[in-house]
Order: C-alpha cells, then structure tokens, then sequence
C-alpha cells in the first residue's frame, strides 16, 4: 500500500465533513494535504520503526459525526468504581457526554466543538496522527485552571464503542492549562468495547511554578486502537507528573512530548505497560531540556504475556543552554512467555557540558530462586508467579501518590490477573 | 514421619545422593552432620522439591504420601518446611503480606479459614517478639537489607507461623551469634511435640547444645555413613569428621 493511500478513508471522510467541523478550516486543510502527502506513518520511519499501522489503515472506520445522534449515551465504565464522587468529563466516542459529566468546582471547561481552539504546542505538519486529529477534530475538553488556585482532583473518561458494528474512529482534541501556581490532578481513563479509533491529542501548558498530576489509564477494547499524542510546556519550576498504565487495547502508542523550557521545571513520564495476547503497546517519549536546572524521571515497565509486544522509545535532548540538567530513564521487560517481544530504544542527545543524564534497560524472566522459596512456603504457582509479576511493577506504580488513582490501577492489575489465570 | 529409602539424586550428569537410607519417626529430631559436599543441602533441596536436581532412583514417604511426586507447594501445604541456608530477597513483597500469603495458603490446603490483616499482624507481631525481631522487619521487603542473622531469624519466623510437621533447617545456624542461636533454639524447641519432627543439617555442634537431637547421622559422598545418639555429634567435634569417616568406612 503506498503512503498516500493509507489514509484515502480518512480523507474522503474529511472531504464529505468539511463545512460541519467546528473552528479554523484553514489549520484542518493544512493538516488534510500533509497527510495527503505522506500518508499514515509506516515502518519505514524510524519513530514508528517497531510500530505497524497497517491494520488500522486496513479498517473502514466512520466518524461519529454522521452517525445519528444519540447512542452511547449509557455507558459503563467499570474502573469508574470508587472515583464516584470526583467531578468529571465524560467523552463517548469522543463527544461530550454532559448527563454523564460532573463540572469541577475550581476549574473552567470549556468545549472543543464550542471553542475550536487547536493550541501552539501540536505539530501536525510532524506527526501524521496529529494531522489526523487536527483534520477530524470533532470535540474535546479544554480545562483552564486560574492562577494559583488548586484545582483538587478531576476524571477526564472516554467511552469507546463500534456502532452497530461499525467501527469508529474519534480525534479528541484537549488541552490543559494551569496559570503560575495552579495545581491540578487529572485521573484520565480510556475503555470501550468493540472497534474503534481512540485518537486523541492533549496539549498542556504549565505556568510558573503550577503542578499538574496526570494518571492516565489506557483500558480500550482489545479490538481497539489507541494512539495518544501529548505535548506539554512546563515553565519555571512548574512539575508535569504523568504516569500510564497500558493495558488494553489491540495496538495501542502514547507518545509524549515533554519540553522544559524554564529553569527549575519537572517532568515525570512513568508507565507500565500489562500486555498478553497479541497485544501490542508502544510508549514514546521525547523530553526536551531547553532551559538549565531542570530534571526529567522516567521509569517504564513492561509485563508480556502471550505473542504481546512492547515497544518503549526514550529521547531526551539537553540543549548547549541547559546546564545542570538532571535526567533518568530506566526501561525494563518481565517476559511472561518465550514469544513475548520488547524492543526498547533509549536515546540521548546532549550538547551542554554539565549534565547528569543517565539510562538503562533490563529484559528478564521470573526468577526461578524466588519462584521456588514462594512455593517452598505453600503458595500456589500463579499465585506466586501474580506476586513477583506486582513486586515487579510496584517500583513504577508507587511513582502514583495519588491514593485514589493508584486503588484504581491496582484493581485494573488484579482484573488483569484473574482474567490471566 | 519421613521415610527415605535408597535415594540416588544427580544434578545433570553429576550423582550427589548415593543411597540414602533414613527415618525420621514422628516426634523426633535428628541431625544430620557432613563435611562440605558430602550432600546435605542437595537432600533438603530434594525433599523439598527443587528442580534442579533428579531424582535416579529410590523413595520418600511423607506421612505415607509420596513426597517425591508432588509439587513444593503441595509438599509445603502437607506440612514440610524448608528453612534455607541463604533464604532468597523478594524486591518489592513486604514481609508481612508474604507472611499471610503463605499462611493462608497453607490454611487454605488444610481447610482452615483464611486469617484477615488485623488477626494475621497480632499472631506475627506475638511471634516475632518472641524471637526478639524488631517490628519494623514485617514491614521491610522480605529479606531485602536483612543481615545475616536476621535472614536466619525469618526463616525462623516463618516456620512457627506456618506449624509445619516436618521441619528441615539447612545450616540455620550459620551466620548467628551466640545469642541468636539461643533464640532460634527456642523457636524450634517451642515446636517440639509428638506431631512434629526436623531434620537439622549442620556443621556445627553448637546449635545442637540447644537443639538436642534424638539422632545424628553423618553424611559423606552422598550415603550416610554412621549414625548415633546426641553423643556422636560431640565425638565428631572433638574427632573431625575425617576420623570418623575412615573409622565407618
């Protein structure tokens, strides 16, 4: 299939959809004629390099647009359990579900179907999936949190579903923006059932000194694809937390952007990633150290099972001005079966002189040592094999200080064993 | 009761239990002393069902169930306990909740019912005390940053938590002080009755000045080439082990 061809679907889509999108046609055309020029990404490109698309290219996805109104308004989302009381924004099949959403108290939201702000940070004329949302953008949360104030915490949830049996393909568009000082947590869980598109991008700017806590949960259908692309810009002494759980959908990629450009600024990109099957989930990251002083954190987990395969790509870039930068990344594999894959690409480009900026990756399997005092002590083998498997995991899951958000990962974490065992 | 007969045992190619012969009656204690590589750790490993090891030839009672054909879980759960020379460091498994796990598992087996956190913890928190553990080793990671000695005190811990009716103790005294070894005499003391029984494998005289066996057998090249009362443990410490093999030989 050549470049241009894989997104002929989508493009007709957007031809027949043109004069119903809300906001900037101009911003939507660009995006349109980059993706007619190179199409949806391939192997052949090195950032998608251990990622195929072409099973997405291969499905005739519909957008919820033309779609008569009024399905999926009762959805169940059953991570939801023990959140009820936090306000929240509800997305079904990536509209605003306003009888499911609950408004924040302390934060402004807005809609994209209202607003059709794209924001700066987006770059759609590099990233094809970028220009897929910008062309197809239908809605999206845009939350402002005020200068100084804590915002406390929030759920942003989507509800994926094919219609009928067809599959659909949604773009959310959000963005978050905390003024100096703000703080806010955001609980963000995705899950559905069925086929779809789960496409969305999120651009978040962090003023001076304002903290945003971001856990993210990726829980999609197995027959789903889920391809997140983030962009934050985090000011002096401003901390972008996020951390990502991956474990479900069919192929799955989060791809954060993370630039640091004041002094003294923070970022975490935490994720563990539970695959089995023939599961496949990707976490990029790109953190840009433009300013001097700042640190970076990034611990990534991956459990396989099955003919899963998890892909982690780490950048970090240090700028000849950004002295005293302080980095980390580890990457490690727990291979749960001899057909399980992990390919991991570390990459660290560095022009200041005075930096830390250290990485590692490991691939391992259970230790037999531990597997054998665990069943000397009477305990069942998948019993053991589930507690070396959390001990594993917890290193990456403890960066969750959120009390709420870690209680919800680790029921997902126990539904996935006993779903396993 | 354990009741070994002619067990042969090799890793890989390689024979290291060449025969052995050996019961342990209900209620009783016995030692088993060797020099190094003679196969006393192989047997514990054996009983207790390592991989790593085959079994060539011969047969293991438990209790009249055959030993050698079940997993170590299921060995465990029967009632044997392994109490490691070098017990193994779990990252990331707080003691107390590897505790419980156990316990109930084992509870579980036995149709017993499961112990919830606050009866686990008052049981655990009684037991350590009793062998002078600090409280903070069941929050700590099992056997993460222990010493020497406290790994040794956990494996001790674990055995009167999980009331085991046979208890083997590889060279549990390696590694403790004067002390110490008084304390983990104690704890195995403590067990003694007409339900339980352990095979003790040694080096030393010493912990059997605490633990005063009903039997002692020396083993060498895989067989056990002598076997007496308590008083055979004493000779050997004053004789060596050399002296004794060439005399049973």
């Amino acid at each position: 299939m050549n470049a241009a061809s894989s997104a002929d679907g989508f493009l007709a889509r957007y031809d027949g959809l043109t004069r119903r999108l809300p906001g900037d046609t101009q911003r939507r055309n660009e995006a349109a004629d980059m993706l007619r020029r190179v199409g949806l990404p391939t192997r052949r490109e090195e950032a998608w390099k251990y990622t195929s698309l072409t099973p997405l290219s291969e499905a005739q996805f519909h957008e919820p647009l033309t779609e008569a109104a009024g399905f999926g308004t009762d959805i169940d989302i059953p991570d939801l359990s023990g959140l009820k009381d936090l306000p929240r924004l509800v997305f079904s099949q990536g509209r605003f579900n306003e009888a499911q959403s609950a408004l924040p108290a302390h934060a402004t939201v807005r809609g994209f179907a209202q607003m059709a702000d794209f924001g700066v940070l987006a770059r759609p004329d590099r990233e094809p999936m970028v220009a897929l949302n910008t062309m197809l953008a239908e809605d999206g949360a845009i939350i402002d949190v005020a200068a100084g104030t804590d915002a406390g915490t929030m759920l942003l949830v989507s509800a994926g579903r094919d219609i009928h049996g067809t599959p659909i393909a949604f773009h959310p568009r959000h963005a978050i923006t905390l003024a100096a000082g703000a703080r806010l947590t955001i609980i963000e869980i995705a899950g559905g059932v069925g086929q779809y598109l789960h496409n969305p991008v999120t651009e978040i700017v962090l003023g001076e000194n304002a903290k945003l806590t971001h856990v993210r949960l990726q829980n999609e259908s197995q027959a789903a694809f889920h391809l997140a692309t983030l962009y934050a810009d985090i000011a002096d002494n401003a901390a972008y937390d996020c951390f990502t759980l991956s474990i479900g959908g069919r192929i799955a990629r989060t791809e954060v952007h993370a630039r640091l450009h004041g002094t003294g600024g923070h970022v975490a990109l935490n994720a563990a990633q539970l695959l089995r099957g023939t599961q496949h989930s990707d976490f990029t990251t790109i953190v840009s150290h433009d300013a001097p002083g700042c640190t970076s954190r990034q611990t990534v987990k991956h459990v396989l099972a099955g003919r899963a395969r998890g892909v982690f790509q780490g950048k970090i870039e240090v700028a000849r001005l950004a002295q005293k930068t302080d980095g980390y990344q580890m990457n490690q594999a727990l291979l749960l079966s001899p057909d399980a894959e992990i390919d991991c690409k570390p990459q660290l480009e560095i022009y200041a002189d005075d930096v830390k900026c250290s990485h590692g990756a490991t691939v391992g399997e259970l230790d037999g040592d531990q597997l054998f005092y665990l069943a000397s002590r009477g305990i069942p083998q998948a019993e053991a094999r589930a507690i070396l498997v959390r001990a594993f995991l917890g290193e990456a899951l403890d960066m969750v200080a959120n009390d709420a958000a870690r209680a919800m990962l680790d029921r997902v974490i126990d539904a996935w064993w006993q779903e396993a065992a | 009761m354990l009741e070994i007969k002619n067990l042969h045992a090799a890793i890989g190619e390689k024979p290291i239990l060449r025969g052995i012969d050996l019961t342990v009656p209900n209620g009783e204690v016995h030692a088993i002393m060797g020099p190094n590589g003679s196969g006393k750790s192989t047997l514990s490993y054996v009983l207790s069902g390592r991989e790593d090891f085959t079994v060539t030839a011969g047969t293991v009672l438990f209790d009249g169930q055959d030993l050698l054909a079940m997993a170590p879980e299921a060995r465990a759960q029967a009632g044997l306990f392994l109490a490691f020379q070098a017990p193994v460091e779990l990252p990331g498994v707080g003691n107390a909740n590897f505790l419980r796990t156990a316990l109930n598992a084992i509870r579980r087996a036995r149709g017993q019912a499961e112990l919830d956190a606050a009866q686990f913890l008052k049981l655990a928190r009684a037991e350590a005390k009793r062998l002078q553990m600090p409280d903070d080793m069941l929050k700590r990671n099992v056997n993460v940053g222990f010493s020497g000695g406290e790994k040794k005190r956990n494996e001790v811990l674990q055995m009167t938590m999980l009331q085991p009716s046979l208890a083997i103790l590889d060279e549990t005294d390696s590694g403790l002080d004067i002390d110490a070894l008084k304390i983990v005499g104690d704890g195995v003391n403590a067990l003694r009755s007409d339900k339980f029984s352990a095979l003790v494998i040694t080096h030393h005289q010493r912990l059997l000045d605490h633990i005063v066996p009903d039997a002692v057998h020396v083993l060498a090249h895989g067989r056990i080439v002598r076997s007496g009362g308590a008083d055979l443990a004493r000779a050997l410490e004053a004789q060596g082990y050399a002296q004794v093999i060439a005399e049973a030989a």
